[in-house]
């Protein structure tokens, strides 16, 4: 009979032993740069709302729906490991890379899950909290499990999860769900096709690679052009709706209206695009400028809105 | 004849690992610190001044 040796080195191990992920490596599962747009949207349905709320809860509020969106990050990386192994925006994260192990990542992303939509409903309100934990759903279940790997409208459908949060935030300000919530909803929701479709227009080789069925590898890109400029010219009547509601005023209007007509220019220059050079060229432009139309818009409402603030209120 | 067993590392994870694994527990500690003070400030903020005023 052999010795087996008591202790084992990683060295003679076949599989991987867990636990080598760095600090930076779980903030890299929570997505910041999505959770970054995410908590400036809470943020702006958060102070668009009406009535007051106590800054602290406010402030839980925020906390919760950033730990909810980085949740969901951490549950979308377990899940699409495979897929962003063989993109190369992707390849760097860290299950791809092996920093950390799938289950890990699920562990980590159901432990703040569940963590931020209880703290939500405990110190919060119920509501705001059954709005996180449904929008976790949809952006894990709905968006990631299914519709992703399904259907090249995934996008369409999926841009329900990232328009949520003003939604929650609003909710935890005022305990319902208001027409002007639902204008800020539809604001992102219709913002999303073209936004995700000029990226996948430059990047339609590393969606094809994947399997994954965007658009522009499905239908082709001349239909992806033609689907950008209907979603994009949406847009317009759905930027008037925060003022229909009476969320927004004056200063909105004139620069979300300009923001937009100037969106619509974009969508028209990829549309009318000839060669392939061309489009990838003018998909990258309108992609940086549906960024800076959504946190210009978003700008916009905030900066309306804290006229109304106590402390702006003390001020003048 | 019986050869002896391969000698292996004794430790089996390297100081970088612990390391990492020391900062993970840091953040955790931290973290578990700031719900413990979100909770005890949301119940001074939801109770009010009316925590001042209760008969004994």
């Amino acid at each position: 009979m052999t010795a087996v040796p008591h202790e084992v080195s990683s060295d003679t191990l076949t599989t991987p032993m867990g636990g080598q992920g760095s600090l930076e490596d779980y903030l890299a599962l929570l997505k910041p740069r999505v959770m970054s747009l995410v908590v400036f949207s809470g943020v702006v349905g958060l102070v668009a709302a009406p009535g007051h709320v106590h800054p602290w809860l406010g402030f839980i509020a925020i906390l919760c729906i950033a730990i909810g969106a980085g949740a969901s990050g951490a549950l979308n990386m377990w899940y699409d490991a495979d897929i962003d192994a063989v993109m190369k925006r992707t390849a760097s994260r860290p299950v791809p890379r092996g920093a950390i192990l799938p289950g890990e990542a699920l562990g980590f992303g159901l432990a703040l899950a569940i963590g931020s939509v209880l703290v939500l409903g405990l110190l919060v309100n119920l509501l705001s909290a059954a709005l996180l934990a449904f929008t976790i759903f949809f952006y894990v279940v709905i968006y990631t499990m299914w519709l992703k790997r399904w259907t090249p409208q995934n996008i369409v459908i999926g841009g329900a999860a990232g328009a949520f949060p003003p939604m929650v935030a609003w909710a935890a300000a005022t305990g319902s769900i208001d027409a002007g919530s639902i204008a800020l909803f539809l604001l992102i929701f219709f913002w999303t096709p073209p936004h995700f479709w000029a990226l996948a227009l430059f990047r339609e080789g590393d969606y094809a690679k994947a399997g994954v069925p965007m658009l522009p590898n499905v239908a082709g890109r001349p239909e992806t052009k033609k689907q950008i400029l209907i979603y994009s010219a949406l847009l317009l009547p759905v930027t008037a709706l925060p003022l229909l509601t009476g969320t927004a005023g004056m200063i909105y209007a004139v620069g979300a209206v300009a923001m937009t007509l100037n969106f619509l220019v974009h969508a028209c220059r990829v549309f009318k695009a000839s060669t392939r050079e061309a489009e990838d060229k003018l998909a990258k432009k309108l992609f940086g400028y549906s960024i800076v139309w959504l946190f210009a818009v978003l700008t916009l409402l905030l900066v309306e809105h804290s006229f109304n603030l106590p402390l702006f209120k003390a001020l003048i | 004849m019986n050869t002896p067993a391969p000698k292996v590392p004794v430790q089996p994870f390297s100081p970088e690992d612990l390391a990492r694994r020391k900062r993970r527990a840091a953040a955790m500690a931290i973290g578990l610190g700031l719900l413990v003070v979100l909770f005890f400030v949301t119940t001074l903020i939801k109770l009010g001044s009316g925590i001042m005023e209760r008969t004994m």
